[in-house]
């Protein structure tokens, strides 16, 4: 059983008062708050970052404190961020999805 | 101070910020240089300045403990040099690679003092690669840096001082915390009573946040086995063994972890001779009493160097720049050597503490043998324990570098991080080997991705002030 009310991954506990900042998600026009991490204006609102190299299993980060790297997202641009410690931005075109094939 | 005398710290977490102080104080002015945005290390992380949090909400128990720590980096930030935002990527011959917003800088050191911390030690689980399913210490980032809990049902699972800690945080700030599992049982913890009591306060905390929860309903189970997360996409439930049979709970958000694991990699490319610790299972730089590593100039200090605690790590942070300055001829007097002697003492009670901690939070003994073969041990490569297993086999290695050339284990962005201490394991118990047998993933520069288009600049040359 799905929760219902849940509009993403995490939940915000406190501290919703502040600006909001606009960015996009695969497309699409979002709100975040303004000190969120990516992976905070993301998960907040989806339940996934990107998908893993080697199977394309879907990911949403692990430690958040960047050791891990299974946080890192794609922008339009093609350029990389950790979603962990980097902050959002208005503006932001952020893919959860490969969209540009991988140049590794 | 001297013109060729250059201390650098990394880290500034409560060893960093303490070893900071102490050269302040006796005229030096180090470079201090923290991955961070700003400093108080994990322990003490504080979120961006636009939260507003206090310290009570955000540190709980440990706010003045917090407060101390933090308010003396803000006092020392005039007088030091401090890097933040920027990543060590690599350090030889007394010069350090740095990363900072994509650009690449070198700075030099005369000595260094590493004060790099730790993650959770992670023993992987079926299912733990899915969406929804982090550390223990990335739920508490979660929380305490963004104000966000992982789910809106979460289990904590593992075993350690953390657990519980963690849950009680949660649950404080209004988060569902729908069950609490460690491995280890509530006869672990009274075996351990007698070390533990040689840190009351400590032991006395503990045992509130199980209190607590206990109190407010947060079911507790111990003496268990963690049989995985359901759900492909996203947790809809973790299930686990104990002994009274199989049990499943509903979730959207796991948090596990076993205890912690030392950051040891800028040590080891240092060339930092290490050694096998029994109790934390890990290959560990050694030093000292005072924190001297093996190579002349490099000092170790924090759970970086073993894994001792926030108080112990800001005695240990103190104790390594007195030796620095002491090896340097800054600071010698009877007065130094007498708090030299203290803050070795108190180190040495925290080593019985600690006992006590593994005996209260033991590592679970069968999590190899019960690792499935089609368990994934490396979430950067997708490596199985099974891939693990037949590789050694095939190849007859019993090296944990040799079958990291194999099975690419701990090859992956994480360098091994997250699926170090489970590789080692998962080849001790195939092979039939002790654990310190199979040697230990070997450092590597740079110890975190950086970008192909970093810039390049020329080394910084010596402030002004530092002449």
């Amino acid at each position: 059983m799905k929760n219902a009310a849940a509009q993403g991954q995490f939940q915000r506990l406190t501290e919703t008062g502040r600006a909001r900042v606009s960015f996009t998600l695969d497309g699409q026009l979002r709100d975040a708050l303004q000190g969120d991490t990516v992976m905070t204006a993301v998960l907040s609102q989806a339940w996934q970052l990107r998908v893993s190299e080697p199977k394309g299993d879907k990911r949403a980060g692990f430690c958040l404190m960047g050791a891990c790297q299974d946080c890192w997202m794609l922008t339009e641009s093609g350029e990389r961020l950790r979603a962990c410690t980097t902050f959002i931005v208005p503006g932001m075109r952020l893919l959860s999805q490969p969209e540009v094939p991988d140049e590794r | 101070m001297s013109a060729d005398l250059q201390p650098v710290i990394v880290g500034a977490g409560p060893a960093g910020i303490r070893a900071a102080e102490t050269l302040v104080r006796h005229g030096l002015k180090p470079v201090v240089i923290d991955e961070a945005p700003r400093w108080g290390g994990q322990i003490y992380r504080q979120p961006p300045a636009i939260f507003q949090r206090t310290r009570q909400t955000l540190y709980g128990l440990d706010a003045k403990a917090a407060a101390a720590v933090l308010n003396t980096m803000t006092t020392l930030l005039p007088h030091i040099n401090y890097r933040n935002d920027t990543l060590v990527w690599n350090a030889e011959g007394g010069q350090l690679d740095l990363l900072h917003q994509n650009q690449s800088s070198t700075q030099p050191y005369s000595h260094l003092i590493l004060s790099t911390g730790a993650t959770d030690r992670v023993l992987p689980f079926p299912g733990w690669t899915t969406p929804g399913v982090f550390t223990l210490g990335g739920a508490q980032v979660a929380l305490k840096y963004q104000g966000c809990a992982i789910g809106s049902r979460v289990v904590f699972v593992g075993t350690g001082p953390l657990l519980y800690l963690i849950a009680y945080q949660y649950a404080k700030a209004g988060a569902k915390v729908v069950a609490v599992l460690d491995t280890a049982t509530l006869l672990d913890q009274i075996a351990a009573l007698p070390d533990l009591m040689v840190a009351p306060r400590l032991l006395a905390r503990g045992m509130y946040y199980v209190a607590w929860l206990r109190a407010h309903g947060v079911p507790l189970h111990g003496g268990i086995q963690p049989l995985g997360a359901v759900g492909d996409d996203r947790v809809d439930a973790m299930r686990w063994r104990d002994s009274r049979g199989e049990h499943e709970i509903t979730c959207d958000a796991i948090g596990f972890g076993h205890a912690l694991r030392s950051e040891t990699q800028l040590a080891d490319i240092l060339g930092c001779r290490f050694e096998f610790n029994v109790l934390q299972r890990a290959w560990l730089p050694v030093h000292d009493a005072a924190g001297r590593a093996s190579v002349p100039g490099v000092y170790l200090a924090g759970d970086g160097a073993g894994i001792m605690g926030a108080q112990a790590a800001e005695w240990a942070g103190e104790r390594a720049a007195l030796a620095l300055l002491a090896d340097t001829d800054q600071a010698s007097a009877p007065a130094q050597r007498a708090r030299a002697n203290k803050l070795e003492k108190a180190l040495g009670r925290t080593q019985r503490f600690r006992r006590g901690l593994e005996r209260a939070f033991p590592f679970p003994p069968t999590w190899a043998e019960q690792a499935s073969d089609s368990l994934v041990v490396c979430r950067c490569e997708d490596v199985t324990a099974g891939d693990l297993r037949t590789s050694a086999a095939a190849m007859g290695t019993t090296d944990i570098n040799r079958l990291k050339a194999l099975t690419r284990v701990g090859m992956g962005r994480c360098q091994g991080r997250m699926c170090g201490v489970a590789a080692c394991e998962i080849l001790a118990q195939s092979s039939g080997q002790p654990l310190q047998a199979v040697g230990r993933l070997r450092g590597q520069a740079p110890v975190k991705p950086i970008p192909f288009a970093m810039t390049c600049t020329t080394s910084p040359t010596k402030p002004e002030a530092a002449r």
